[in-house]
């Protein structure tokens, strides 16, 4: 316990310390919401059903977090600490891999959550948005999306042989999915082709769920997207498990 | 000596180690044990095992075949209660990025059951102003010292060293002598491996001299040389061609040359060294700068494995 609490904690100093890291999961959302906001506004639009832009869509943007954690963050740094030896040396004491996945893993959690609560926060300080379903259904449908992708993030670190290839497999999904999953723009104004592919990328899972309980909407109108990341995170931690080095 | 009498406890035993990557044979059958309270060495030139024993003796490494025991324990399946009990520095080793000296003592000391004040280790190392220094801005000196400190910080009962003093200056390098000697002193059992004779020759009290994969001699360092029959060797210089016909005949001297200016006699056997030199004033030939070169760990290493050792 003692292990895990000290490992967690300074895992998440040293993400802290990381300004790259701190830019895209705590700053980069709320700018964009900001940014965003100020050229749509929040005006009701028939497109949105008759709601306005900001409301519809900021939900959405823990989606962008989510994505750049999990795909971005947790490769580069698990496949950097093992590339230089760090993992490595942790082996050579009692140091479980469960303790040290769960604290990396927390961390990682608690600053997209972070980085949600600030978009959160700017939407309806800056914008006066306010959600209409339950706030705590709300980030319990991020973390679904979170967890989901964290275990994706892994099998991703597991895969990639160095950090060059770690960061090309993230971007090459994120990407994509970051223009098309209706985390920056919404789908809607999307072609009628491009919305059915994209209502296949795993973000675009976490967007729909995140926007309908964010408005109010039952989770029983939203199983497909919570079965799908309920079962990425399954297999993706399987997996993950499955491929996980040290060295 | 006292080590091999069987009345200190092993620490290790090795039998028959053998581990191959692919076609290459990193380790041949290699056996040895080490006592408790040894500093024990392994030396041998690049690619001869070394790291490859020491990371199976950690549990680092799973053997293809062979027995391991280290500290009553197999690697190979206590490795949880072995890493409890020993202390390692790797050869390539890292921290995670961005942290700083304190913050990597403290984590590893909360890995362990049992652990150290990290504070007075620090102290002790002559690092304990850098524990708010990031572990990246340290110098190699320093960074070895920090890896020293993680290496102790449980108060192991066994402390394995892979090149400690690689790419060091020879400053640092003695530091660090002081440094294993101060570990051993406090009845700590050390392995080390290192390239650089004259470190295994001041700091082991036994050899492991490593080739191709096996221990080719295992010694003290005294033994190791005693063993070659070497001969030792009288220098000095001399102005002109003296005759050395006489020096020749002295019994015990094996033979006698000129290069230059430089005359080199080599002897073999006790009390020759008298004899040499008298004969020398007999015979009228007027040295200078005369010393005498003893066989060091190099040449017994040469003439084991017929490598120069590499750095
Ligand atoms: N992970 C590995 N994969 C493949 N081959 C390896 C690996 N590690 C070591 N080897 C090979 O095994 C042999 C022994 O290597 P090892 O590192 O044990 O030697 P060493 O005596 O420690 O050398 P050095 O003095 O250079 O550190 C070498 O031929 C090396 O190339
Ligand atoms: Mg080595």
């Amino acid at each position: 316990m003692r292990a895990l609490s000290k490992l967690t904690l300074l895992l998440a100093k040293l993400y802290m310390r990381d300004p790259i890291a701190v830019f895209f999961t705590l700053l980069f959302a709320p700018l964009l919401v900001v940014l965003l906001g100020l050229v749509f506004g929040n005006d009701p639009d028939p497109i949105f059903g008759g709601r306005g832009y900001l409301e519809t869509n900021l939900p959405a943007y823990a989606a962008i977090v989510i994505g750049i954690v999990g795909l971005l963050i947790v490769p580069i740094n698990t496949v950097s600490r093992r590339k230089t030896g760090a993992l490595r040396r942790f082996r050579v004491t009692p140091l479980r891999p469960l303790t040290y996945i769960a604290a990396d893993a927390l961390v990682y959690f608690v600053m997209g959550v972070l980085g949600i609560v600030l978009l959160f926060l700017v939407g309806t300080v800056g914008f006066g948005i306010q959600p209409q379903g339950s706030i705590g259904e709300v980030f319990l449908a991020a973390s679904v999306g979170a967890f989901a992708f964290l275990a994706v993030g892994y099998v991703l670190a597991g895969i990639a042989p160095t950090v060059q290839v770690a960061q090309v497999i993230g971007n090459v999904p994120l990407f994509p999915m970051l223009i098309f999953s209706g985390a920056t723009a919404p789908l809607e104004v999307m072609p009628e082709r491009v919305q059915s592919v994209a209502r296949l990328f795993p973000l675009t899972q976490v967007v729909t769920l995140m926007r309908g309980i964010w408005l109010g909407e039952v989770w029983s109108s939203h199983l497909t997207e919570t079965v799908i990341l309920v079962g990425l995170c399954l297999v993706g931690v399987a997996v993950a498990s499955w491929l996980f080095r040290w060295e | 000596m006292q080590f091999e009498k069987g009345v200190v406890p092993k620490m290790i035993t090795a039998n028959e180690l053998r581990k191959s990557y692919g076609d290459t044979v990193a380790v041949d059958g290699a056996s040895f044990e080490v006592f408790e309270g040894e500093i024990f060495g392994m030396v041998g030139p690049n690619g001869a095992g070394k790291t490859t024993i020491i990371e199976c003796l950690e549990g680092l490494r799973l053997p293809d075949s062979g027995r391991i025991r280290v500290l009553g324990l197999d690697p190979s399946k206590d490795r949880y209660e072995l890493c409890e009990r020993i202390g390692v520095q790797l050869q390539s080793a890292a921290l995670p990025e961005r942290i700083k000296v304190g913050e990597a003592l403290e984590l590893f000391a909360s890995f362990y059951r049992r652990s150290v004040d990290w504070r007075l280790l620090l102290e002790r190392m002559g690092m304990g102003e850098k524990s708010g220094a990031f572990v990246s801005e340290l110098s190699g000196g320093q960074r070895q010292r920090v890896f020293i400190a993680l290496a102790l910080v449980n108060d192991p009962d066994l402390v394995f060293m892979d090149e400690l003093t690689t790419g060091l200056d020879p400053q640092s390098r003695r530091s660090m002598w002081d440094m294993v000697r101060d570990v051993r002193e406090r009845g700590k059992t050390v392995v080390l491996t290192t390239h650089f004779m004259e470190e295994a020759e001041r700091l082991c009290d036994r050899v492991a001299v490593v080739d191709q994969g096996r221990v080719v001699a295992l010694d003290t360092v005294g033994n190791l040389i005693s063993s070659l029959g070497a001969e030792n060797r009288v220098v000095f210089s001399v102005d002109g061609r003296p005759d050395l016909a006489g020096i020749t005949a002295v019994p015990g001297v094996v033979r006698a040359e000129q290069i230059g200016d430089r005359v080199i006699i080599s002897v073999r056997g006790s009390g020759i060294i008298g004899r040499v030199t008298t004969a020398l004033e007999e015979d009228g030939v007027g040295f200078r700068d005369l010393r005498v070169e003893k066989p060091t760990l190099e040449d017994v290493f040469l003439s084991l494995t017929g490598k120069e050792i590499r750095e």
